[in-house]
């Protein structure tokens, strides 16, 4: 059963050879089990998960069709705040934060009938890569607990790795659900900028933020995210289209399927176990009929150091909120108003949070904006136009999702320049507010490898078929640790 | 171009957070680490280019000036650090 596809669960429950109650149940107690180990959770709430199961099994046995995912279990990411459940975002600002509302996401998968177990671990305020900046403790890589699970949403891909959950939500700004995703062996999508909405997500920069599912397998990922996509008023950004069923495409023939190989993600830089890896799934690939082609994005080198003046400026002013006046931690001492500032923030934030949002300040100041966020922001622009150009000769980018596979707790967190080039391939995707995929695609050293897919704006449908073609061929996301049986 | 000790200092009041002595040295280094790396940005010619400031070009939506939200106020304010007869509680800025 833990290792059942959503589909699979949802057909059991269906037709009552099992209970929610039992599902969850199950799930629960292998939270209670492996969770000490691994730190993927934050919070749980059994008898808040139970409540639910109920609700749902009075759904099922109504007679009625409940929506295909009623009664599986489900993770929230601690950084989509929820109703009366603590909400932390990994931070001691929000260590005690009890929402006051759900976010949209939270909303769709409570009317999906999904079962919320509890919130997963991650770097704080969603500020890193590899899941050490978590004021609750770094989460473990289930297939080595001597690495890290990637980040930022480390705690949803080492709940999932391990079967402590089928399935989860992430967020990623800058690879945080495709790197997590790739490092622990499992499928995680990106959505198109403004596919999910963003209220009651807490921000870190809004203008690269997007929530998404992440899973054993694209199919997993194509149902959670009819789901979780959809138009809402609330977010300003949000797109308002026609609902999509993502799992249109799934099994839609590669035939013809022009796959683009940027000459950039091909260089140096990524490990000899990652490229084998990858060009094996590219064989497979042309095995199954589609073809390859050389593309350029000749200014994708540049993502990260434009991403870095970006994301930090509109995290410095996404922060600013967090004041200890109406809500989270405040300091206990102080003289003056600008002191209680002062020490609740110096407080309530830790070493990378505080790094980003000077970086951000410094860069937004009086003097410093035109030369360093004005050029940012421009350099954006070139990025983003060399997937416009590319995608006129492919129909996906593929490459590598990370450079390496996890690495070691400790390995890149004294550098922080180190640890930002491990986004170094997903960055661009942001920037272009592009959808992109990481697939499990094979090993290095008993370590999981990601094939990164990345696709024109809203052809999420297309490219969950291009994964879920590759996923019916191999066997890659089904392996599972061991020791957490 | 490098941040100095007083420059670090500035920079942390703006972002008002509190930076100890022993922890400045640190971050200066830190932050001239992070500014040289994104420095290779000055280097690319982007003249004529228009900024992208969003993923996606889309205008602000407008709504009709109606109410749409409940009052919530006590939910608000219970979850305040201090809080007397529904207003937030800071130090005195007004002597």
């Amino acid at each position: 059963m833990i290792n059942s596809s959503l589909r699979e669960l949802s057909a059991a429950l269906a037709q009552k050879k099992i209970s929610s109650v039992e599902l969850t149940t199950l799930f629960l107690d292998r939270i209670e089990q492996h969770n000490p180990t691994l730190n993927a959770f934050i919070t749980v709430d059994r008898e808040r998960a139970l409540g639910l199961a109920r609700a749902a099994d009075a759904k099922l046995g109504a007679g009625e069709t409940a929506p295909p995912l009623t009664g599986i279990p489900l993770a929230h990411k601690d950084i989509f705040c929820t109703r009366g459940l603590r909400t932390t975002c990994g931070s001691k600002m929000l260590a005690n934060f009890i929402s006051p509302y759900d976010a949209h996401v939270v909303e769709r998968m409570n009317d999906a009938g999904m079962v919320l177990l509890g919130k997963c671990n991650m770097d704080e305020f969603a500020m890193g890569s590899s899941n050490e900046t978590s004021y609750f403790g770094p989460v473990k890589n289930p297939w080595d607990t001597a690495r890290v699970p990637g980040g930022s949403s480390g705690g949803s891909a080492a709940a999932i790795a391990a079967r402590l959950v089928p399935a989860a939500t992430g967020t990623d700004t800058g690879g945080s659900i495709r790197q997590p995703a790739a490092l622990c062996g499992l499928t995680g999508l990106k959505p198109t900028y403004g596919v999910v909405s963003r209220y009651g997500m807490i921000a870190f920069a809004s203008s690269l933020d997007q929530g998404g599912p992440m899973a054993k397998s694209a199919e997993d990922c194509a149902l959670l995210l009819n789901a979780m996509a959809g138009f809402d008023a609330r977010d300003s950004t949000s797109l308002d289209r026609p609902a999509e069923d993502y799992t249109r495409d799934l099994d839609k023939p590669l035939d013809g399927l022009r796959i683009g190989l940027p000459k950039e993600f091909f260089g140096a830089g990524m490990s000899e176990g990652v490229r084998a890896a990858v060009e094996g799934a590219l064989a497979e690939y042309r095995r199954l009929g589609a073809t390859t082609v050389e593309i350029s994005l000749p200014n994708s080198g540049l993502s990260v150091p434009a991403y870095y003046v970006i994301a930090p400026a509109e995290a410095s002013s996404n922060l600013a909120r967090f004041d200890g006046v109406r809500y989270g931690h405040r300091a206990a001492e102080y003289r003056d108003l600008i002191e209680m500032y002062e020490k609740t923030r110096a407080e309530g934030f830790g070493a990378e949070v505080k790094r980003r949002i000077l970086i951000g300040t410094y860069v937004l100041s009086h003097g410093y904006y035109d030369a360093y966020y004005l050029k940012a922001q421009q350099v954006r622009r070139l990025i983003a136009a060399d997937f416009q150009e590319a995608f006129k000769s492919c129909d996906v980018i593929m490459g590598p999702t990370a450079p390496s596979v996890a690495f070691k707790f400790g390995e890149k967190s004294a550098d922080p320049v180190e640890m930002y080039l491990s986004d170094i391939y997903t960055i661009a995707v942001n920037l272009a507010g592009l959808p992109g995929m990481s697939i499990p695609c094979g090993f290095e050293q008993g370590l999981p490898v990601g094939l990164q897919l990345i696709a024109p704006w809203f052809a999420e449908a297309k490219m969950l078929g291009v994964a879920h073609r590759y996923q019916q061929a191999t066997d890659w996301h089904t392996r599972m640790p061991e020791g957490w049986q | 171009m490098s941040l100095t000790p007083d420059d670090v200092q500035r920079i942390a009041h703006l972002a008002r957070i509190e930076i100890s002595a022993a922890e400045s040295a640190q971050t200066r280094e830190q932050l001239n680490a992070i500014l040289a790396f994104v420095e290779q940005l000055q280097a690319v010619d982007t003249t004529g280019i228009v900024p992208m400031a969003h993923a996606v070009d889309v205008v602000q939506r407008l709504r009709e000036d109606r109410v749409t939200e409940t009052d919530r106020r006590d939910d608000f304010m219970a979850i305040a650090p201090e809080s007397e007869a529904g207003l937030y509680l800071v130090p005195k800025v007004i002597e």
